[in-house]
């Protein structure tokens, strides 16, 4: 028996412990928040927060989240929106969306390590975030507008 | 505007109001996605009070129910194309309430590809929302006892200013309904001036959805008792199986049963592949037990595919002589003369389009009749492609459209819908097929891999006194009808026949050349392949004549003229839609090579050692778009690019913010075809499978800034979806040339550098 926090919410699971977290939220949870977008780490769809810092979901195996908080897209904010949505809401930026959750998620875990991130580190921390309809400007301006907000 | 309130506002109309039969299956599927309805009693728009068209109804309460009939794949249709009606209508657009339709062929086409959504459909919209206006204002006028023509609309009110009168639609919506619909010729439009959206534009219908994870895309179906499958496909087209392994994927957690699926008949159209397929409780535990079934396969007739081998067929076939399609003067005469003759061979490879949500489908078979949720561009060939392989009657399948994540014309074909409703009558339970990324690179429906020849001849200022361009490709044609060989006059009127250069002695030709993987649409399709070695030949010209390549671009193109490309080829369609609203008009071709030169500071920067600019310029799905990039090439090579400035003429645009993305979103795009893009072949299967095999352009390889400028136009609307991918390619690879003096002939790059 695994057990974990989902979203501030105690959860218990006697599953293959093999199972990838991303398919314990989505088919098991109806957290459908979390994409599939790879199955193995490559296009970031899957971000989630594992005690408050980003990680892929579908290469994290039920196994290892034992004792874990995890937060998605859902709870990302109590209250309202939070201040990385309301930036992505004013810079436009889904075309599809898909992907978005886990931009929106892996760009939280960069601001809340680095609070003014430079070009290069929004790069190095965005690159392994795949957007197929290329939103990737907008992203940018929308993690540096939101830089330095409380968050 | 947000529209957070207003999604508030949805879910408390959903719960509060609607209880009953198959909308509340829905509702629970996709708690923020409003949809029409499958039964009787049909939309929420018809059964508003007031519902003149099957767009739009208008309730008591002032509630108006917009009809989305095209598919959001992140081009903005779902939004743009009911705002079009939202403003004839004077409407408010925050108490309007979009609706997504199921397939219906009352709609008209819901295709949703070939950049056409507007095109297509605003006059239809503008028809329906002034025909609602006449009747609120009717209405109006009726109840105060005034000539009609004394009153006008304003935000969702009709008001009398003589007598200070004013009404709300809601108010009037019952009265209106009683009257006779009016006429065509008794609309009046609202006049430029008076536009609240249009032009001005709107964000995403859906955009606070998409930002908080609540938007409905087809990987989020849900429906009770459900369960999972995953589809283990022949690897090559035409295969079938021999033998499998029943027992051993049973072993896994989770998996209930294998179920074999029939291969197509040939040609193979919409139809699933075939294969086999594997029933579990979760997504994840169906991919476990597809890797025990340890299939044998039958490889077929295809299994001799090759990439590097065609490739070699194709680049012969495209020095041979090949179809006319396109015929001026006489180049053959004018090459027997000699002189300064030009050559170059181009070559593009197969693409595949990635999605960031791959094929997935959720249905429901019960009673003989299908119920289908998918990510589609097309729920009207969804619900064809299943009555032909159920055996039963179109209209026993409803097809409801989720959000697309991505569609890029993957999601025109609806072979994975079909595999969900084969596996649903099968199991007797509703079945959700969710493909693997994996499955989605391997069995896609390929942009046709591409080879150009390209020759001309030079006057003493080095202008083409004739020019011959061959392009050789497995048609889309070829998905079906069996034994196309030759590409068709749409695909070869995407940027081949349709060339507007203005040169006197012009020949297009074709090669013939046979599929052996599924080809099909893919964003902007043949006009990639053809801008890249049309653009990429006229810089090339540039060059051996010395000369400035802007300047001669703009030679190129000649004085301002329409050209009728059907004169010289009398099979040209010009996208469907007629010459006389939509001519090919090198004015504002060449205006649009104008404008991006001039934002790009074109000649006039000092660019560093290993930096350069390139321009392309391309008319696609009628709208014209020239690209200047600007590239710094290191020592190794590796290529960045800090700046595009992209000018568009697309006539009159609905929503400008919208279509800014949509030409960022092309170059990113085209960057990734430009980089990395190739799917190959050996023994007949595909080679590549993911993202670290199949790249596609990530934050720190797209363009750092992409400008836009919308050329101002009260011209038709023409299409902004695709329009920005087919100049890019070649105005990249300018631009490496203008920094490092390589010449790309070959994509992708990786490949070009790997065999340099």
């Amino acid at each position: 028996m695994i057990q974990l926090n989902v979203n501030g919410v105690e959860r218990s699971f006697d599953g293959d412990p093999d199972l990838p977290l991303l398919w314990y939220l989505r088919d098991v949870l109806g957290l459908t928040g979390t994409k599939f977008g790879c199955g193995m780490a490559l296009c970031g769809a899957c971000t989630v927060h594992q005690d408050g810092k980003a990680i892929r979901s579908c290469m994290t195996s039920m196994s290892t989240v034992a004792g874990k908080e995890i937060t998605t897209i859902e709870a990302i904010s109590k209250d309202g929106l939070h201040p990385v949505q309301q930036k992505w809401i004013e810079f436009n930026v889904p075309q599809c969306g898909y992907c978005q959750s886990g931009q929106i998620m892996q760009a939280i875990s960069l601001l809340k390590e680095k609070p003014k991130p430079s070009d290069q580190d929004i790069e190095g921390s965005m690159s392994g975030n795949i957007c197929r309809c290329g939103t990737y400007q907008r992203i940018r301006a929308a993690i540096k507008a939101a830089a330095g907000e409380d968050l | 505007m947000s529209n957070h309130i207003l999604n508030v506002s949805r879910r408390g109309f959903l719960q509060g109001v609607v209880s009953t039969g198959a909308l509340v299956l829905s509702v629970r599927l996709f708690p923020d996605l409003l949809w029409a309805d499958e039964t009787a009693s049909g939309t929420h728009a018809d059964r508003a009070v007031l519902h003149p068209s099957a767009f739009v109804g208008i309730d008591t309460d002032g509630t108006v129910y917009l009809v989305a009939h095209r598919s959001e794949m992140g081009t903005g249709s779902r939004t743009a194309v009911p705002l079009v009606l939202a403003d004839e209508l004077d409407a408010d657009w925050k108490r309007v309430k979009l609706e997504q339709a199921i397939g219906d062929p009352r709609y008209g086409s819901q295709d949703t590809d070939g950049s056409h959504s507007i095109r297509e459909f605003y006059p239809v919209m503008r028809e329906a929302g002034a025909t609602a206006r006449l009747m609120l204002i009717r209405a109006a006028a009726q109840q105060w006892g005034v000539p009609a023509s004394e009153c006008e609309s304003d935000l969702h009110v009709i008001v009398h200013r003589a007598s200070n009168r004013k009404a709300g639609y809601g108010e009037l919506a019952s009265a209106a309904a009683a009257l006779p619909v009016p006429k065509k010729d008794e609309l009046r439009f609202k006049p430029k001036s008076a536009w609240r959206y249009v032009s001005k534009g709107a964000s995403s219908y859906d955009l606070v959805d998409l930002c908080t994870g609540k938007a409905g895309f087809g990987m989020d179906a849900r429906l009770d008792g459900m369960v999972y499958a995953s589809v283990e496909h022949p690897p090559v087209l035409g295969g079938k199986v021999k033998s499998y392994d029943q027992k051993a994927p049973l072993q896994v957690k989770g998996v209930k049963q294998t179920i074999p699926i029939k291969p197509f008949t040939p040609p193979h159209h919409f139809q699933p592949l075939g294969g086999v397929a594997v029933i579990a409780d979760n997504t994840w535990a169906a991919f476990q037990g597809r890797k025990k079934l340890n299939v044998a396969w039958d490889h077929g007739a295809n299994a001799g595919y090759d990439s590097e081998q065609y490739k070699k067929e194709l680049q012969e076939t495209a020095r041979k002589p090949g179809k006319v399609a396109r015929n001026l003067g006489d180049v053959d005469a004018v090459f027997a003369k000699g002189g300064r003759i030009v050559e170059a061979d181009y070559y593009v490879p197969h693409l595949a389009h990635a999605t960031m949500e791959p094929p997935v489908a959720l249905a429901d078979f019960r009673n003989g009749k299908v119920t289908v949720w998918a990510p589609t561009q097309n729920p009207q060939a969804v619900q064809e492609t299943i009555a032909s392989e159920l055996g039963i009657p179109k209209e026993n399948v409803t097809c409801y459209v989720s959000l697309l994540g991505g569609g890029f014309g993957r999601k025109s074909k609806p072979d994975y819908a079909a595999e969900a409703a084969i596996l649903s009558k099968a199991v007797g339970r509703p079945v959700k097929v969710v493909w693997s990324r994996e499955d989605d690179i391997k069995f896609g429906y390929y942009h046709a891999v591409a080879a150009m020849y390209l020759k001309a001849a030079l006057n003493e200022k080095g202008k083409p006194t004739a020019w011959l361009q061959r392009s050789v490709f497995p048609s889309i044609g070829s998905t079906f009808k069996l034994n196309t060989m030759y590409g068709s006059a749409g695909e070869l009127g995407l940027g081949w026949t349709d060339l507007p250069f203005d040169i006197p002695n012009h020949r297009v030709e074709n090669g013939a050349a046979e599929n052996h993987v599924r080809i099909g649409w893919f964003r902007s399709v043949a006009n990639i392949y053809h801008a890249f070695a049309a653009q990429s030949f006229a810089n090339e010209l540039a060059h051996s004549a010395g000369r400035d390549s802007l300047e001669y671009l703009l030679e190129l193109i000649g004085p301002s003229r329409i050209v009728d490309v059907k004169a010289s080829a009398p099979e040209y369609e010009n996208y469907g839609a007629p010459p006389a609203a939509y001519p090919l008009d090198t004015a504002r071709m060449r205006r649009v090579v104008e404008l991006a030169a001039e934002k790009a500071g074109w000649g006039k920067r000092n660019l560093g050692k290993g930096s350069g600019l390139g321009i392309a310029v391309h008319r696609s799905f009628l709208t014209y778009v020239a690209t200047v990039v600007e590239v710094e090439v290191g020592d190794q090579g590796e290529v960045k690019i800090p700046s595009v400035h992209t000018a568009v003429d697309a006539g009159m645009v609905v929503n400008p913010e919208a279509t800014r993305a949509q030409f960022e979103g092309a170059a990113v795009f085209g960057t990734s075809i430009v980089r990395s893009g190739a799917i190959t072949a050996k023994n007949g299967a595909i080679e590549q499978s993911n993202f670290h095999d199949y790249p596609v352009a990530r934050m720190n390889e797209a363009p750092y800034k992409t400008n836009v400028y919308i050329v101002d136009s009260d011209a038709p609307p023409a299409g902004v979806g695709e329009p920005g991918v087919p100049p890019f390619a070649p105005a990249v690879c300018n631009a490496i040339f203008a920094a490092t003096g390589r010449r790309i002939r070959e994509l992708p790059l990786a490949k070009a550098a790997a065999s340099a």
